[in-house]
This record gives C-alpha cells, structure tokens and sequence, in this order.
C-alpha cells in the first residue's frame, strides 16, 4: 500500500496567525490515511491527522441477531467510538464512556444520509472506530476514517462523508483546531458533510461565536472537509494501485 | 457528456457522466448527473454507465448456484451459512419427498453443500433446493473463499481460467456463485489450486493475468511454461466485460457480478451441466 | 467483548486441515515448530509511556502501557503494581462483539499478567517510592485490533517490547512533596525477558504458533512461558480436549528453543 502523507494548506490566507505549531490560520495538521489494514473486517481504515491516530473497520452488511433492532426495508448502520487506555495523557478506564456514547450516536447520523441502507433489508452494518491517540478533534478523524472504511468494504454510498472541525483560538477563527487550541480555545465547531453537494450531516458547536465569526468558521470547516475529501480517494485508489 | 474512461478505478459520489448517459449497476441518477455508488472499475456500454465493484457481499438471487454449510436442524429444514448476509434454508421436502426421515443422518452440522438458490422473497428470506444435476453433499476437498464479484474471472471466458487450473492440477473444482470454490484432489495439488486462486482474486482487476496464472501453475507444478496462446490478450483487454440489458442478465440484476461475456454469463447457469463432469461420486 | 455465534467450522475444513497435519504438513507450509511472519514496533503511541504493536501472522495487538503513581495493596505494601487489561476489539473479528471482558479477554489478561509478574520481568520493589503509600503502578492495555490466531505468544510479546521501552519520570520525596522529574527520565527496572510459547494440538501432534484455522479445530491448546535460563515461569492448557505427560514434557523442551528465537525480536 502507498501511504500519503501530506502539509495540507489552502493558501489563501491573508491573515497571518501565530498559532502554537505556526499554521496558517486555515492550515490543516499532518494527514495520513491508508485503506485496508486489517485482515478479517470487511472494511478497514487508519487515519493520522496531527497526533490523532484512528482505526476504522466496518462488517456488513451482515446477519443481524439482535431481532428488536431489525428493519424490515433497510439495513441499521451501528457506530461504535471508542478511545483506548493509553490514548491519552491520563489514561483512561476502558469501557464507554457519556462522552463515547454520544460520539456513537452522531457519528452513525453523520454516516447513514450517505449510505444506500435500503439497498440491504434486515441486516446490519458495523462501524468500530478506535481512538489509539488523541490530539484533539477525534470524532472528525473518526467520520473520516469510518468514511474510507465503508468504501473499502463495498458498501454503496450517494458519496464519501469527510469531517472536519473549525473554531476560535486566541481570538481569531482558525481551521483543525489541535488539542491545545481545543481546550484553552473559545469556540469549537466539528461538522461532517458529503463533499459533493455540500449537505452537512453532522453540526456541533460549544463556546462563544459571533454570528459572523460562526459564518467564517463554518465556511473554514466546510473548506478543510474537502481538503481531506481529496486525501480519502487517493487513499482508497492507492488500494488498488497500479 | 462522460468524465471518466472505461475500466478507470472510481470510488461512492464521483461523477461519472451527465444526462446524456443510463445509470447501470453500481451508480446512481441525482440532478441529472450519473454517479458511482461504489469503489470499483467504470464500465461503458453504448450509452449505459456502470461500477463494478472490487468488494462485495453475495446477495442471493433465485437461480444462482451457490455452495452452503450447514448451520442449524430445525424441524423441517436445514439452515445454511451461503456467505451472504441472509441465510438461507432447506426444506426436508425437498429431499425426501412425502417420507418422514430425521433430518440429521442425511445432512449434519457443519456439512457443505452445493445447491441451487429455489426463491428469494422481498425481505431476503431465501430458499434453496437440491434438485438438479450436480447438486448434492460435499466429501473430502479443500473450501476456498473469494469476493463473489470475482466468481467471473475465477472462471473465465467460456470457462477458459477455471479449465486451466482444473486440468493443471487434476482436480475437481466447483466454483458456488457466492464466492465459495470447492477444490479436490490429491493434497498436494488442492493446495496449488489454492494459491493460484487466492491470487487471481487478488489480482482480478489488472491485466495480463491469464498469463500470470499459467506461468505460476506451470512454477508450482515444476513445469515449462507453455507458450502462451493468441487468445489470453483478448481475454485480458476484457477485464471488465460489458453489461448488457438482456433477459439473462437482468435476473442477475442485483448481484452485481463481473462477467467476462454473456456466454459465461449462460455457463454459470448452466453449471450443474459442467458439474456432472466434474461431480462427486456420492450424491445423497 | 462477547464472542458470538461461534462460527461452526465445516466439516470438510477439519477433514482436509488434519490429513495433512497427520501427513506431516500445515495448510500455510509451515513446520510444526515455525512461527509465522513477526514484526515488533515499538514507541507507536507517543502519549503511553511505552507501547507496542505487535504482529504474528495477521493477528495484530497495540499495547500500551501507562504508569501512574498510587498507593500500593496493603498485603504487599513496599512493591509497585501491574495490571493487565485487555480488550478484544469487535473490528477483530466478526465474531467479537461490544461489551464488557469476557472470559477470553480475561484469561488472556491474566496469563500475560501471570508471565510478566512470575517471571519477574519488572522489579516491582524498584517502583516503590515511598513504603506503603506511594508507589508506581503501571497499567498494561491490551488492544487486539485483529484476530488470526495465537493472542497469547503476541500479547506477551508485545507487552514485554512496551514495557522494555516505557520511560517514566524519577520520583523521590522531598518532605511532604513528591517530586517527579522529568528532566532525568529512567527506563522501568527490567530484570528478565519471560515470553511465552503457545502449542496447539491437532490429530495427536502439537503446532507451534496455531493460525486461526487451527485454532477453530483444535483439540487442546497449551502455552508455556520461560525465562531466559529456561526455567518455567507460567503455564496454560486451554481447550477442551486432553493432554498426555509426554505431550506436555515435548512442549517445554520445544518451548527452550522457541522462546529464546522469540527473544530476538526484543528491542
């Protein structure tokens, strides 16, 4: 497999910023993304993007045995988030926590408008992402690589969603906030959307915007997906490279 | 107008052509624009768009010929394991008739089978049936798994590739529309058949294949290799074989295989005819 | 991890896998006595103290290892602690599903735990600071990304890798205050490399190194861990089938051999 590892910059800025590790304002981090990486799921994808690190697999569709989930006419799409002991400074206890839980749900909103689930009544396809380590703006990293993993399964999707957050640091709206941005910064914005049409499909925001600082931010966001939108294709074309 | 070229590798949402062309299988119409649903190879047709895919699941349709393993007695019935996200079931009529037998002395858990797919209904549920040549229990041999999507290349035109791998090796290989291949014969050339499987699947989508095959038969079995025949170039340009609407193809509709021709398309069902060659010695 | 709808191996699978073991052979070509491809990374996970991935075959673990400072158990209250944890990740098999250890992922635990703390590999006393009421404890995180056979041999493996590699601060007392300087970083007191070597019997022979095929036909399985001199540290007989006395003699002598090869693989 081809890796891509690129310095991502839309290079339009004329604001200059000077942001901790001295990227542009709308500078995205480091981006990895490699497609099929492990051996029995159907699907797979690992995903750098900073100093995040994320796995993504998917199995589906398949069986679904649990019967009081089952939907005649479609397929359910189950999203797992989780992040590993040793993913972060303090080691965290193993197990889900509210905060994974919540991930969970929004993620499989930010994938299911993408997936062709009637396509595969009574069955279920199964998304696991794993934090390995995190550096902030894990849930983005977690769409995005769940997004590759699908494709490389063969699941049939209207397109491939790309996630991406955007926020305030020291006062100025800045793109892919890291995790030092993330905590001591005033505004943080993740969103997922299909990078074709523009349709969001997952939107979170918590801290302080303006409405004009939201506008900027968002259109930051919206930019950084389909930057990394290009990364997740050459990912899944390096799979079956030449 | 088109904005990708024939067999070009293309992934869910690119844009493949504009109302000017069909959707075929493996795309989508949306304002006009034809779009890929899937990772897969772009096959034009006259005015007709379609992605085959390069993973799938098998999904059962009536017709197919696909090997199971049992998984489960119940009264009345065998349930199958047929690699496809539906399971599929046996009624015991279908093999004993009007007589009452237990059902477990005939096929137990955990035997493979080769049958025929009888009926899929509109929530998957799927029927399958022993009747007809060559169908019946597994003995001995060796299961191998491929992605359904490349039961067509496994195969090859006119049943050029499997022909080749059967006659190399002298082994007896049934190949299950699900992607499930049945091989046997002496251990030693089963695992040969094995590796040379393993890699056509790997390898089904680049060119200059059939060659690959012949040079790796001839390498494992300690031979010459043959010099390569006029045909392989023709068979290799056609990775990605054309989709035509005809009645045939159109109950293959949704399983979205790859076939090299419309003749192979007939073959695979067709296949119990090939199979007597070819079949077991015991049939229950 | 709830391991589900045990997949029912076919017939003919079982059939064709033990004839030619019988025959002297392994589907993969392997000898009875040959691991498969290893490969040990080590220091993949920049906020653990120390980590490894490790790979045997296709089976794949991250492991990572954290130490906190603590208070130690109060049955042994002037040596560090180690806990072992495991996750057997649902993407690592269609079988695996959410929830919380279960007795898989919890024998895996504890045979590792076993291994590295009979074997003494860390010198627990070394990681006390301050006698009953501080001391090191370090958190062993085992995260099995993908499953084909054989978690044990990796996930001591791979464990020893990260533990042999994790830096931690020096710590001492200056009073009332713990001082922990990370200026002077110091390497976790290692006295042995234990590893262990895991034996599947098939067809009245044992393989080392099971794949998953193997595994999902197995009549018994054993695992044996060894310190550098060759003596035991822990042992495993798992399956549900039976072992002889000589069987059990013929993996520790095969064990000698195999864990010193595996031992080339440390850091």
């Amino acid at each position: 497999m081809i890796i891509i590892i690129t310095n991502t910059n839309l290079n339009t800025g004329t604001e200059t910023s000077a942001r901790a590790d001295n990227r542009a304002f709308d500078e995205l981090r480091n981006l990895k993304i490699e497609a099929g990486i492990l051996e029995r799921a159907d699907g797979s994808a690992y995903l750098e993007i900073g100093g995040n690190k994320v796995l993504a697999a998917v199995y589906g569709p398949r069986e679904l045995f649990v019967r009081r989930l089952m939907q005649p006419n479609r397929a359910v799409l189950r999203c797992k988030y989780n992040m590993a002991p040793f993913s972060v400074d303090d080691r965290k206890r193993p197990g889900p926590d509210r905060r994974s839980i919540e991930i969970s749900k929004l993620t499989s909103e930010a994938l299911s408008p993408a997936v062709f689930l009637e396509k595969f009544p009574r069955s279920t396809i199964d998304v696991y992402i794993e934090v390995i380590e995190a550096e902030g703006g894990t849930r983005c990293a977690g769409i995005t690589a769940a997004s590759v993993a699908l494709a490389d399964a063969g699941i049939p999707m209207r397109d491939m969603v790309v996630a991406c957050a955007a926020g305030k640091s020291d006062g100025k709206v800045v793109l892919d906030l890291s995790e030092v941005e993330d905590k001591e910064g005033e505004a943080d914005l993740p969103i997922a959307m299909m990078p074709r049409t523009s349709e969001i499909t997952l939107l979170q925001m918590d801290g302080h915007l303006t409405d004009e600082e939201f506008e900027k931010a968002l259109d930051l966001a919206i930019g950084g997906c389909k930057k990394i939108s290009e990364e997740q294709k050459k990912a899944i074309k390096n799979r079956y490279g030449d | 107008m088109i904005f990708v070229e024939d067999k070009e590798i293309v992934i869910p949402g690119d844009i493949l052509a504009d109302e000017e062309y069909n959707s075929g299988r493996g795309t989508f119409k949306e304002n006009n624009k034809v779009c890929s649903s899937l990772v897969g190879l772009v096959a034009i047709r006259d005015k007709k768009i379609s992605v085959i895919p390069l993973q799938s699941k098998y999904i059962p349709k009536r017709g197919d010929v696909v090997i199971g393993e049992v998984t489960d007695i119940r009264f009345s019935m065998w349930n199958l394991d047929i690699n496809s996200p539906y399971s599929g079931f046996l009624p015991a009529s279908d093999v004993f008739g009007k007589e009452k037998r237990e059902l477990n002395r005939t096929f137990d858990v955990g035997d493979v089978l080769f049958l025929r797919v009888v009926d899929v209904d509109e929530v998957k549920k799927v029927k399958l049936g022993l009747k007809g040549r060559g169908l019946g229990k597994f003995r001995g041999g060796i299961l191998i798994n491929i992605t359904p999507t490349k039961v067509p290349r496994l195969i090859g035109k006119k049943g050029s590739m499997i022909n080749m791998i059967k006659d190399e090796t002298c082994c007896e290989v049934i190949v299950g529309q699900n992607g499930v291949v049945w091989v046997k014969g002496d251990p030693s050339m089963e695992r040969v058949a094995e590796k040379v499987i393993n890699m056509i699947e790997d390898q089904a989508h680049t060119s200059g294949l059939t060659d690959r095959v012949r040079d790796m038969l001839a390498k494992l079995l300690g031979k010459e290799p043959e010099k390569p025949e006029i045909v392989s170039e023709i068979e290799d340009s056609e990775i990605v074989s054309e989709i035509e609407e005809s009645e045939i193809v159109s109950e293959i509709e949704e399983s979205e295989t790859v076939s090299e021709t419309k003749e192979s398309e007939l073959e695979e069902s067709e296949e119990p005819d090939d199979n007597e060659e070819s079949k077991e010695d015991e049939m229950d | 991890m709830v391991i589900n709808m045990v997949h029912i191996v076919p017939e003919i699978i079982k059939e064709s896998v033990t004839n030619l073991i019988k025959n002297g052979e392994r589907t993969d070509g392997r000898a009875f006595d040959e691991y498969r491809d290893i490969s040990l990374e080590t220091r993949v996970i920049e906020k653990a103290e120390g980590s490894a991935r490790v790979k045997i075959g296709k089976t794949q673990i991250i492991i990572g290892a954290k130490p906190q400072i603590g208070t130690p158990f109060s049955d042994t209250p002037n040596v560090g602690v180690l806990m072992t944890n495991t996750e057997l990740l649902p993407m690592a098999a269609p079988n695996f599903e959410s929830g919380p250890p279960d007795e898989n992922s919890v024998e895996l635990s504890r045979v590792t735990d076993r291994c590295i703390r009979e074997g003494k590999v860390i010198d627990l006393e070394k990681l006390c600071i301050v006698d009953g009421e501080k001391v090191w404890m370090v958190f062993l995180d085992l995260h099995v990304i993908d499953y084909d056979g054989n978690l044990m041999d990796a996930a001591v493996l791979g464990s020893l890798a990260a533990l042999m590699t994790t830096k931690i601060p020096t710590a001492r007392m200056e009073g009332d205050e713990l001082i922990m300087d990370y200026d002077n970083m110091m390497s976790l007191p290692i006295n042995e490399k234990s590893l262990m070597c895991t034996f599947a019997k098939i067809g009245g022979e044992l393989l080392i190194d099971p794949s998953l095929e193997e595994e999902e036909i197995m009549g018994a399985r054993l695992s044996v861990g060894m310190n550098q001199d060759g003596s035991i540290c822990a042992m495993q007989k798992g399956g549900a089938q039976s072992l002889n006395r000589e069987e059990i003699l013929k993996a520790v002598s095969i064990a000698k051999v195999k864990t010193a090869e595996l031992r080339t693989h440390l850091p």
